[in-house]
């Protein structure tokens, strides 16, 4: 699988109350339109002087792949963090690390690509450039100048993310009854 | 046999093992599952929708629910939410619901769950909330989960866990008067920063571990996830077990990591070193003393949430608030209606603690609540909403934390919060 698409670029330590406001928590992820509306809102809690991530009249994000530093998503265990990400539209984060809770929620979810890298990317890349991902190639790419960097394998997770999320896994290996 | 810390133990023994390793990925047993109003109307969503409409929880006694976060206030999605669980309780004839607007209700369920009798030494909890570590203070392998993973153990009583490295934190010597467990804890953040544990099971050992109250053992394992941790642990002594078995009849088996067991890192502390502190915005490890901060002028006091929202937090804030006045907005949220019915019967030299905080100058104290720690919708009690600077007791300081995005946090201990109540910037206790 690839992901062609513009990127957003963050720094370090990007919190969950950043990626969804607390004010927000209020919407429930598994009712359809909540679940859109949450999507409207990611990245809501970034200052007003940054780029705006989702475009307010379509409620969905022109950046589909999110470019960080250190420790993606500390914070909350909140799994209305990934669900507003992917909401909105972003299919890979790329970061250099990440928190637990919300790299787990990402991979049970399903709701985004949860890559790691070796070096930090954030200085390679700037909001608003063309990247393509590739899944299974474990790489990113900048289109502009085609160079290539790799991404960390995702080692003990891919089966899961590989199955689609954690209920999907849980059928394959047989610890939960086929729907 | 290889030898296990206690949190690696406490895995092998849920999952049926021997022995367990770091890293090794194991389907978990789990005793009980935590949930609230926030994250619980969806892992409900996620319950039916992969186990059907009828299905049923993997053990009724191991589902408690305890709604905290958005009660006090007049957004319909937050009564609707409380409503879902409701219903849902009605339909599994849940034993363990602590009701909003009945006598059942409790507050904060990082307080309520240990005050009801739920946290066991031994044990295996989770909860859709990152505070869940808290309950290792008791000695319980004790972590957060997104709504996902909840539907999952909601529906099969199961997690696949990755076994955490243990990083272990010797603390030694006797803390020094004005130092609180907050303060060491912010110490440790501070020197490790907000990932210095990720992954990792922090567990607190030493005679200063040993002397700490429940209460303080709560707020140490509470911010182990702003180290980012799985959890955080601390391994029973007499007080602990004569404070669960006060609160449950269950039996449950309390157990002990072997004292040779390896480590990825220890780190040994003399807190007799340690002073009153804070974390500076916007991020828990940034930490300075509270004696370099005096230039910080303060618009708001906050002491409340699972914390820094406990009868001893407010005991501390009322021995330094005794006799004096505070001169900026001071919110007094306890954690649990336990704590509120408290405040009103402990008494420091015959004054009630609810007196001494009114005759402070305070503001009434608030019902139990998560409140303003985590902003919330715009009528919560506390919540900032424009550039107020704010020093608090509660455990994050991240932009827009406690609801407007140009507050600026200070986290500290509920005395160094009272002592910079009085004086209106951020002040050392010890220098009141």
């Amino acid at each position: 699988m690839k992901i062609k698409a513009k990127v957003y670029v963050l720094g370090d330590n990007i919190d969950t109350d950043l990626i969804i406001p607390a004010q927000y928590l209020n919407l429930v992820p598994t009712i359809p339109e909540e679940y859109a509306k949450l999507g409207s809102y990611a990245m809501a809690g970034l200052p007003d002087s940054e780029i705006p991530y989702v475009d307010q009249s379509t409620g969905k994000t022109p950046y589909g792949i999110m470019i960080a530093g250190k420790n993606f998503g500390c914070g909350s265990s909140r799994e209305h963090a990934p669900v507003a990400l992917g909401a909105a539209g972003c299919q890979a984060v790329v970061a250099e690390s990440y928190a637990r809770i919300f790299f787990r929620n990402s991979v049970a979810t399903g709701e985004v690509y949860p890559f790691e890298t070796a070096a930090p990317l954030t200085a390679e890349f700037k909001t608003g450039d063309e990247a393509e991902v590739d899944v299974e190639a474990g790489t990113i790419t900048r289109c502009a100048d085609g160079k290539v960097f790799t991404l960390k394998d995702l080692g003990a997770v891919a089966p899961v993310v590989a199955a689609g999320g954690m209920f999907g896994y849980a059928r394959q290996v047989g610890m939960i009854k086929s729907k | 046999m290889n030898k296990m810390t206690m949190t690696e133990k406490i895995l092998a023994k849920h999952a049926g093992l021997d022995s367990v390793k770091p890293g090794d990925n194991i389907w978990v047993n789990v005793d009980i599952l935590l949930t609230h109003d926030v994250c619980g109307p969806g892992t409900i969503g996620i319950f039916h929708r992969e186990f059907g409409d009828d299905a049923k929880v993997f053990d009724k006694e191991g589902v408690v629910i305890i709604p905290d976060h958005y009660i006090f206030t007049a957004d319909e999605k937050a009564h609707r939410n409380v409503d879902t669980l409701r219903e849902f309780v009605k339909e599994q004839d849940l034993p363990y619901f602590y009701e909003p607007g009945t006598p059942n209700y409790c507050g904060v369920c990082h307080l309520g769950l240990p005050q009801h009798g739920h946290v066991r030494p031994g044990e295996v909890i989770v909860g859709t909330d990152s505070h869940t570590c808290s309950h290792g203070a008791l000695g319980a392998f004790s972590t957060g989960i997104g709504n996902t993973d909840a539907g999952f153990v909601m529906g099969t009583g199961k997690m696949l866990v990755k076994v955490p490295e243990t990083i272990r934190f010797v603390l030694n010597g006797k803390k020094p008067d004005y130092v609180s467990a907050k303060d060491m804890i912010l110490r440790i953040i501070g020197d490790i920063g907000v990932d210095g544990a990720t992954y990792c099971a922090m567990e607190f050992t030493g005679e200063a571990v040993d002397a700490l109250t429940i209460d303080e053992r709560i707020t140490i394992c509470n911010m182990a996830v702003e180290a980012g941790a799985k959890n955080g642990i601390i391994p029973p002594n007499q007080m602990t077990l004569d404070y669960v078995k006060a609160r449950t009849g269950k039996e449950f088996t309390p157990v002990y990591g072997d004292p040779d067991a390896p480590v990825l890192k220890e780190y040994v502390y003399d807190v007799s070193t340690f002073v009153p502190c804070v974390a500076k915005p916007h991020i828990p490890s940034n930490y300075a003393p509270a004696r370099d901060c005096t230039d910080i002028k303060l618009d708001r006091s906050y002491i409340g949430s699972c914390t820094g929202g406990k009868l001893e937090d407010f005991v501390m804030a009322a021995s330094i608030l005794k006799g004096r006045k505070v001169c900026i907005d001071t919110f007094i949220v306890p954690a649990t209606t336990e704590i509120a019915e408290k405040l009103l019967t402990t008494e420091i030299d015959g004054k009630s603690l609810v007196t001494i905080f009114a005759e402070a100058g305070c503001l009434p104290v608030a019902p139990p609540s998560c409140a303003a720690c985590l902003g919330g919708p715009i009528d919560t009690f506390g919540r900032t909403h424009g550039k107020e600077v704010v020093i608090s007791t509660t455990n994050r300081n991240f932009i827009g934390r406690m609801g407007s995005k140009e507050a600026p946090i200070y986290l500290a201990s509920p005395l160094t919060a009272a002592a910079s109540a009085v004086k209106g910037y951020i002040c050392d206790p010890r220098d009141l």
